[in-house]
């Protein structure tokens, strides 16, 4: 496995296997009582989040806290950033300061992959730009792997635990912002080496001109797509979108790209739904739905934990640091 | 230091071996066989391509206002030291060069560096803003005999202002050199729209928003019957907009970089802004068409867009990084690997390219561009079989922005004569 994980391109599938693996057996440890494992006493994990996330940062911070590592949180607000310090003279900072892993998010895309030409420790992408949220997608992979019986389980296998399988097979398709999207990029590079069919929907104007060379299908139309799926994920519209162009008025594209109660009748009966959050009730997915017992965006939040715990485990060595 | 010179076994224009001498400033004969002048210097250029001396149309030397990034001395030293006698000096500096005050203030400056010739050119509108035509008169007017009129960095993105500029120079024998850009087309563009940008997730800077201002200044300097000059072409459609304009009888011209002749967008993989460039690196295609409009004489020249940056302006996040690349010191080197070494262009070929038809859309006075007795003894001594890593450490040049850095380049500037004085010899400032 590379030392940072900054695109969903950077995992073979045997490497994300075993993050979900990892994941699984982690998840074991949050179902307990005391939910913290010494594994990486005495490193440090700095969240640095130069664009407001709460929900990403408190994931990334309760994994790295039940792993027993030290956590220190640097928002770029009213911090010297803000004062116009560079990126590069943040990460001297850090690596001065001696931290073992940082977790970034950042506005900028390709962020994630400066900051690993200027530190020496692990670089954790969190989200930049609209190019990648790597564990994003790890954990809608979990999430899906969970729902179709296909994870890591107790049996005869190494510590006891008989291995999850891939997602072969598996039709997931994903609608709306692809364009600006890094949980869109992440995901269909990760489901596409997990062995998912995946198939894009979105207005034309949401979807990247060169669309054509990724690994899925392209689709302008929901209402054919959802039939065949088997895992519906619907993006957040940002608010930046709906007044430049990309779409005549929210009201049209709820109507022709959300998901509501009437569409999602037409999913097969095993279908789910997810969503990164945070939702727009009303607009992407209709109440009824996200808060159907189709939708996964609260386990979704669950196990981003575990899985977010599994990669600080496995990049900073944490097996080797047992042993 | 003009004097007497032999200069011994070059080739001229990469032809058989001749010996040249240089007297009194001009070419005294090509291919003579009467030894050394009394009190001749001799120069061993055996082996050694000669080139009449190069010219460049698109060079920002930062001066004034950014003199942390160039000055107008020490990018005269790496144009010199990249073989060229005379550089066009581009008009966004700060202050603008939109008044007969600043184009002579740089014209001064580049008499008093002496490295090579500066041709300041002026802006096209006041303050580089789109919107009132700057004194494009007085500017021609002046000192510095301004003759090539540009925003270059912005687009002249109003039609009727363009189609303004371009009547109105006709009257001293300008040229607009459009940096070809639909604004709205391109708001925070950062990298060419297409396979590359779209996986990076970096908003696209598409082909279009170059093509549809090419293709509309084309019909302008047709319908006005006035010389329009392409700035950095750097898409196939573009090329193919140009030939097509030039097969009219129009009077189009158009210069491409030497680094839209060798790398493509997939350079910005790593997220390295050092291959930020507006406009930016396009496709394998794009080079491909490139090379061959060069070939066939479409495009006109090879020009640098030479862009010094200091290191805090590219050592950012991509976003936030300036667009350019340096250039002066390298572009020979990249023209014979993209155009010579791969048989498209002759050494000929590369004369004229780099040398003849850039003076000529510069409206450089005098005959330029070749090698005949009784011209300025401008020229450039070359060693092509010469090879070695690009360093920018070691470029003249005060910023080490150069996208060929740890790249492996042929050839060598090994002498440059700037109307019979030596500016450059053995590769060092003479």
């Amino acid at each position: 496995m590379n030392r940072h994980l900054i695109s969903a391109a950077d995992l073979t599938r045997d490497d994300a296997l075993l993050i979900l693996d990892t994941a699984d057996e982690l998840a074991r440890v949050s179902d307990r009582p005391i939910k913290k494992l010494p594994t990486l006493r005495g490193r440090t994990v700095v969240n640095l989040f130069f664009e407001d996330s709460t929900r990403t940062r408190i994931s990334f911070e309760a994994a790295a806290k039940r792993l027993s590592a030290d956590v220190i949180n640097f928002s770029a607000k009213g911090s010297s950033v803000a004062k116009g310090e560079s990126l590069k003279d943040t990460a001297l900072t850090l690596e001065a300061m001696g931290a073992d892993a940082v977790v970034i998010r950042h506005s900028a895309s390709g962020a994630p992959a400066r900051l690993a030409g200027w530190v020496r420790g692990t670089v954790v992408n969190a989200g930049d730009g609209s190019h990648e949220h790597p564990t994003q997608a790890l954990l809608d992979a979990f999430t899906i792997r969970r729902k179709f019986g296909r994870s890591a389980g107790p049996g005869p296998g190494r510590g006891g635990s008989a291995p999850g399988g891939a997602l072969d097979g598996l039709r997931v398709t994903i609608v709306g912002d692809v364009l600006h999207s890094r949980v869109a990029r992440s995901n269909v590079l990760l489901l596409h080496t997990l062995g998912a069919e995946v198939t894009l929907v979105a207005p034309p104007t949401l979807l990247p001109v060169a669309v054509g060379a990724w690994p899925a299908t392209v689709s302008y139309d929901l209402d054919s797509a959802l039939p065949k799926s088997d895992v519906v994920m619907m993006l957040r519209v940002q608010q930046e979108r709906m007044n430049a162009a990309y779409f005549p008025s929210v009201r049209e594209y709820s109507r022709r790209y959300g998901l509501d109660g009437a569409r999602m009748a037409q999913l097969p009966e095993q279908a789910i739904v997810m969503h990164p959050g945070p939702v727009n009730r009303g607009v992407e997915i209709a109440a009824e739905v996200a808060d159907s017992a189709r939708s996964t965006i609260v386990e979704q939040v669950a196990n981003g934990v575990s899985v977010r715990m599994a990669v600080l485990y496995l990049l900073l060595g944490g097996a080797e640091a047992q042993s | 230091m003009t004097g007497t010179w032999l200069i011994r076994g070059a080739r001229p224009l990469g032809g058989e071996p001749a010996d040249i001498v240089v007297r009194d400033g001009l070419i005294d004969s090509v291919g003579g066989d009467g030894g050394a002048p009394a009190g001749a210097q001799v120069l061993d250029a055996s082996g050694l391509v000669a080139l009449p001396g190069l010219v460049d149309l698109h060079t920002h030397l930062r001066e004034p206002g950014r003199e942390d990034a160039e000055t107008v001395e020490t990018g005269t030293r790496a144009a010199a030291l990249g073989g060229f006698t005379a550089v066009h000096a581009m008009a966004n500096t700060e202050p603008v060069a939109d008044t007969a005050g600043v184009v002579e203030q740089i014209w001064r400056l580049g008499r008093q560096a002496g490295h090579c010739d500066v041709h300041p050119v002026g802006a096209v509108t006041v303050g580089l803003a789109g919107a009132h035509l700057a004194e494009l008169g007085a500017m021609a007017d002046s000192a510095a005999r301004v003759r090539v009129f540009s925003d270059d960095g912005r687009c002249v993105s109003d039609a009727v202002l363009m189609r303004r500029a371009l009547e109105y120079v006709k009257a001293f024998g300008g040229v607009i050199a459009q940096h070809a850009q639909e604004p709205r087309l391109t708001e925070g563009a950062q990298l060419n729209e297409g396979e590359v940008s779209g996986r990076l997730g970096l908003t696209g800077w598409p082909a279009v928003a170059e093509e549809a201002i090419v293709a509309r200044d084309c019909l302008l300097a047709a319908h006005v019957g006035s010389a329009l000059h392409v700035c950095h072409v750097s898409t196939a459609g573009s090329v193919e907009i140009i030939r097509w304009a030039k097969s009219k009888g129009w009077r189009v011209t158009a210069e491409v970089t030497p680094h839209h002749l060798l790398l493509t967008d997939d350079c910005a993989a790593g997220y390295d802004p050092v291959f930020k460039v507006n406009p930016p690196l396009r496709t394998a295609a794009d080079v491909a068409a490139l090379r061959a409009g060069l070939a066939d004489g479409t495009i006109d020249c090879v020009a640098t867009d030479h862009a010094p940056h200091p290191v805090e302006d590219k050592e950012t996040e991509w976003d936030t990084a300036a667009f350019g690349m340096t250039g002066l010191e390298t572009a020979l080197r990249v023209v014979q690997a993209a155009m010579v070494d791969t048989g498209l262009l002759d050494w000929a070929g590369v004369a004229d390219r780099m040398s003849r038809r850039p003076a000529a859309i510069g409206r450089l006075p005098g005959p330029g561009g070749a090698l005949e007795p009784g011209l300025p003894a401008s020229l450039t001594l070359y060693d092509a079989s010469a090879s070695d890593t690009v360093d920018p450490r070691a470029h003249a040049s005060m910023s080490r922005n150069s996208p060929f850095a740890g790249r492996v380049l042929p050839g060598r500037v090994v002498a440059t004569f700037r109307r019979g004085a030596p500016t450059v010899l053995d590769g060092k400032l003479a």
